[in-house]
């Protein structure tokens, strides 16, 4: 005697029923996200172009042959270059020893490195002006002497390097943490020295998540505005990153030249992005949290 | 007890021991040096490692010594002290005759395999087992031809000649732990640390594994010590064993002393089944529930005891000085049959081979052949 | 505490509460040293000096600075409206990182990737994009007019702008806590009799709430600060659309650096107070859950 049941084809798909949502449910679910997104994220993004190209493509195109956005480039890749190789080697310094060693105050350390991201940007800004700004505690000094460091680029680094602090160390942190000392320890009884144990033990551990990290970093240092927009002064041609430029052109109703500019930072969101997914996918177990455990 | 080793059925690769030998004589046979410990004190503030609190131990030139005890007891944390990888509070290493308790890891010259190897992933077998020589200072760095002839021996040692260009991930167990054995003889150390060897193989590996173990000692005559929890292995592998418990020393000995002539009650239940029978021994007798159950030896302290049995030195039968208990359980196994018996005086039964038929609730008496105390405590 | 003292053993002076256990490891020195230095000239100390020079103003004069009308109306429009985008995103945040891992759907990976735009896209991007699109003659804005909603230069304007930063803190904290749900307590549940809803209220959702709040109070925390994408779409008007980042630089326009960091020593203990939140949370969430 055979069960009716048994013979039933739907009957796998019975049980399953109650381990997920009816099927309308879950479409109605996917919608609603897919539209939230597309509407609050996809739009905007599109806009950028549509508008950068609205006049054609030799008008965006003169965009960036004019002087003033040059040096706007220029200026946004010289900030980045320095500010994102001094996170790399605080985050890696900062990590070694968080990682590596066990002291009192470490979570303490860990949360202060987290702090500059909840600090408004243009509190960062405003904390170098109250230091180095002419009203500010080292004002005199620096005028006495001729150094200018608000309204100039060294603000600008300074200010950058305020809001991607973070960025490299807690992408570090976690999976130093995981991976704790024994490769080191290994290194180390076959007699490597410490600097040799670092670059060929550690660094190749964490090479993935070091580049994942350098990848945010960078990103937030080109595109940071209002920490940057604080302390820059926005003189036209030096002191004028790529964000600051595409406020002044958005301003003056140089929508195209706005756009264009933008649409540089854009491609350079999504080529982050893009980098970023492909780490995720491609070397999960090699970043922090995100490997299969 | 090694017995059942045999040079013939050491080495399940197809390479014999006629071949290997001089092989390995060739690329490590080295002097072990002998290795000392004196009072290593180590604490830690919280949830760290096991403590220790007064370690001494001397280890002979060339000997296989296991560090044996359960886990939480030290002996992986005075593996590290010896190794350099932890710095004790208080006490001293030496390695022969130099202090070495002040010597840096890199410079101390030991070859330490980690529980979970710690291969380098991102480096082929050649790579990770060249490690320790392409590490070296340039004036005593070999040259690439000799790191090559010296990194083939150490792969030919360890029997896996053909998985120079593998990477780690791309190798099973008992090969991974190979490697990380030939990374550590690489830099001919003075002393050979193992920390629980086998504890990540499956069993029939970890049987391989032992006897190659034991092999590959034979051959360099390199002073080596493991950590091992396994009893068995301990046994089987070591010239002596020291057996730790909380951070202290309980014992250390060869296998048959450790096993017939147990130091301590610890050390007794650690390194075999043991019955525990609380007695009293007054009179030159040892008495359990107020009847003389056994002759006390003249040796034996007078007092409270816990008195100690093996369960294959009980037999069933005799009356006048006997041990008693009650039969909980009766069957018949492939070997015989055998009960399951409670003593008097003892609070979790034994087992007990038998030639009769019993029944649950049976009085039995029991005779020991053998019987330890310890002052009870 | 150990047996060394009972035998009469030296125990180095160190081993009493010491700062850091030894260890073998070398570079502590070197990486612990630069780490708090750097720390310490690029954040520690510049935070310091404004906390210190709003305090030289005294707690009345920080009072009367913070409590002038202007600058209530601008900490109360930073302040409610993060406090809404954080409650969308949350909201949205959870339905998304819902979607994102448990159906299958062509594109999903596509989207996956974009949730983190709004990180990775420059704010001043984002702000010319929304007050383009939302605008009189935008894609969005002039269909919305039509139904008599003004969006740009509006404080809704600034809603939307929170909202879009907002976004990905949501989805990303609540998001690997949705993949790691052991599947056998739904199961449970639903051989237990449960329905599916309510499974989903009683078993799936209770431990996603300390989450899905963590993202609450980044967001919140994020939007409270942010200033490039709200300044091109809230129109700035003062009493209406004006948020407390931008009085911050207006002040600083003026010179009036007082004035400047009064309002941003209020914002900082803002900040400070969400991140204390957080901290909080996932505190609870670890004792009670067993992870953040």
């Amino acid at each position: 005697m055979s069960s009716p049941a048994m013979s039933s084809p739907s009957l796998p798909a019975a049980p399953h029923a109650a381990l997920t949502e009816p099927k309308g449910v879950r479409v109605l679910l996917i919608a609603t996200a897919i539209g939230f997104l597309a509407l609050f994220l996809l739009l905007p993004l599109a806009v950028v172009f549509a508008e950068a190209l609205s006049k054609g493509l030799g008008n965006y195109l003169a965009t960036f042959a004019e002087p003033d956005a040059q040096a706007a480039i220029r200026l946004t890749l010289l900030v980045a270059l320095i500010s994102v190789p001094l996170n790399v080697v605080f985050g890696i310094a900062a990590s070694w020893a968080i990682a590596k060693f066990d002291f009192r105050g470490r979570n303490l350390l860990i949360t202060l490195i987290d702090l500059p991201f909840s600090v408004s940007p243009v509190v960062a800004g405003l904390i170098y002006v109250l230091i180095f700004g002419s009203q500010g505690v080292l004002g005199p000094f620096l005028q006495r002497h001729g150094i200018e460091i608000i309204f100039a680029v060294p603000g600008i680094v300074l200010a950058t390097v305020f809001v991607t602090f973070p960025f490299v160390a807690r992408e570090l942190i976690p999976l130093m943490q995981d991976q704790g000392t024994t490769d080191e320890e290994a290194a180390l009884t076959l007699g490597a020295s410490p600097w040799r144990v670092f670059l060929t033990v550690t660094l190749p551990n964490i090479k993935w998540a070091l580049l994942y990290g350098v990848l945010l970093c960078n990103a937030r240092a080109m595109g940071e505005f209002g920490a940057v927009s604080v302390v820059s002064g926005r003189i036209r041609g030096l002191t004028n990153t790529m964000p600051l430029h595409v406020e002044i052109l958005y301003n003056e109703y140089n929508y195209v030249a706005a756009f264009g500019i933008a649409s540089l930072l854009a491609l350079l969101a999504l080529v982050t992005l893009a980098g970023k997914t492909f780490l995720e996918w491609r070397h999960a177990d090699a970043l922090a949290g995100r490997g299969a455990h | 007890m090694v017995a059942g080793f045999a040079p013939s059925d050491a080495l399940a690769a197809p390479r014999g021991r006629a071949e290997a030998e001089p092989v390995a004589a060739r690329t490590v046979r080295k002097p072990g040096s002998e290795v000392r410990v004196d009072g290593i004190v180590k604490t830690f503030s919280g949830d760290g490692p096991a403590a220790l609190e007064g370690v001494s131990l001397a280890i002979a030139p060339g000997e296989l010594l296991a560090l044996l005890g359960p886990s939480g007891s030290g002996k992986t944390t005075l593996l590290r002290v010896i190794a350099g990888l932890e710095i004790p509070d208080a006490g001293r290493v030496f390695f022969g005759a130099t202090d070495t308790t002040d010597v840096p890891v890199q410079r101390r010259g030991v070859g330490f395999v980690f529980q979970h190897y710690a291969l380098f992933r991102h480096l082929t077998v050649f790579e990770n087992i060249a490690y320790g020589l392409r590490s070296r200072e340039r004036s005593r760095r070999p040259g690439e031809a000799e790191i090559r002839r010296r990194v083939g021996q150490l792969l030919d040692l360890v029997q896996l000649p053909t998985l120079a260009s593998r990477y780690p991930g791309q190798l099973s167990g008992g090969q991974r732990q190979r490697v990380a054995l030939a990374r550590a003889l690489a830099v001919e150390p003075s002393v050979l640390l193992l920390d629980e060897p086998f504890g990540a193989l499956d069993a029939q590996v970890r049987k391989d594994l032992r006897r190659w173990l034991r092999e590959i000692h034979r051959e360099t005559g390199q002073t080596t010590v493991f950590v091992t929890h396994d009893q068995d292995e301990a046994l089987e592998l070591a010239d002596r064993i020291a057996i730790l418990n909380r951070g202290r020393i309980e014992q250390v000995g060869a296998p048959h002393e450790v096993q017939d002539d147990p130091a301590s009650r610890f050390v007794m239940s650690f390194v075999g089944e043991t019955a525990r029978v609380a007695a009293d021994i007054a009179g030159g007798q040892v008495w359990v529930d107020g009847r003389a159950a056994l002759r006390a030896r003249e040796d034996w302290p007078e007092g409270p005891v816990d008195l100690c049995l093996r369960p294959w030195h009980l037999t069933v039968g005799g009356d006048e000085a006997a041990l008693l208990g009650t039969v909980r359980e009766w069957r018949r196994t492939a070997r015989g049959t055998v009960a399951e018996i409670l003593l008097d005086g003892s609070d979790s039964p034994v087992e007990v081979k038998v030639t009769d038929v019993h029944r649950k609730g049976d009085r039995v008496a029991l005779q020991a052949s053998e019987a330890r105390v310890f002052p009870r405590g | 505490m150990s047996g060394a003292a009972a035998l009469g053993l030296p125990v180095r002076a160190a081993s009493r509460r010491r700062f850091r256990r030894p260890s073998a490891m070398p570079g502590f020195r070197l990486t612990f040293g630069f780490a708090v230095a750097y720390l310490s000239l690029i954040v520690l100390i510049p935070l310091a000096v404004l906390l210190l020079r709003a305090s030289a103003l005294g707690p009345s004069g920080l009072w009367d600075l913070v409590t002038d009308s202007r600058n209530l109306a601008a900490l109360k429009t930073s302040f409610g409206l993060s406090l809404a985008a954080a409650a969308i995103d949350a909201v949205f945040g959870l339905l998304i990182a819902w979607v994102l891992t448990r159906y299958t759907f062509p594109g999903r990976r596509l989207i996956d990737a974009l949730v983190d735009l709004p990180f990775a896209l420059p704010t001043a991007v984002a702000g010319i994009c929304l007050a383009t699109l939302y605008s009189g003659n935008g894609w969005l804005g002039a269909p919305l007019e039509a139904l008599g909603l003004k969006v740009a230069y509006t404080p809704l304007g600034i809603l939307v702008a929170l909202v879009f930063v907002g976004l990905p803190f949501c989805v990303r904290t609540v998001q690997p806590l949705i993949a790691e749900i052991d599947r056998s307590s739904e199961e449970a549940a639903a051989i237990l009799g449960a329905s599916r809803a309510r499974a989903l209220a009683t078993v799936i959702l209770p431990p996603l709430i300390p989450a899905v709040l963590t993202g609450f109070a980044l967001a919140f925390a994020r939007a409270v600060g942010e200033y490039g994408s709200v300044i091109f779409v809230a129109g700035n008007l003062p009493y209406v659309s004006e948020i407390a980042p931008l009085l911050i630089v207006i002040k600083l326009e003026e010179f009036n650096y007082t004035g400047a960091t009064a309002i941003a020593a209020v914002m900082l203990l803002m900040s400070f107070g969400a991140l204390l939140a957080i901290n909080l949370i996932q505190d609870f969430s670890r004792r009670r859950f067993g992870h953040v």
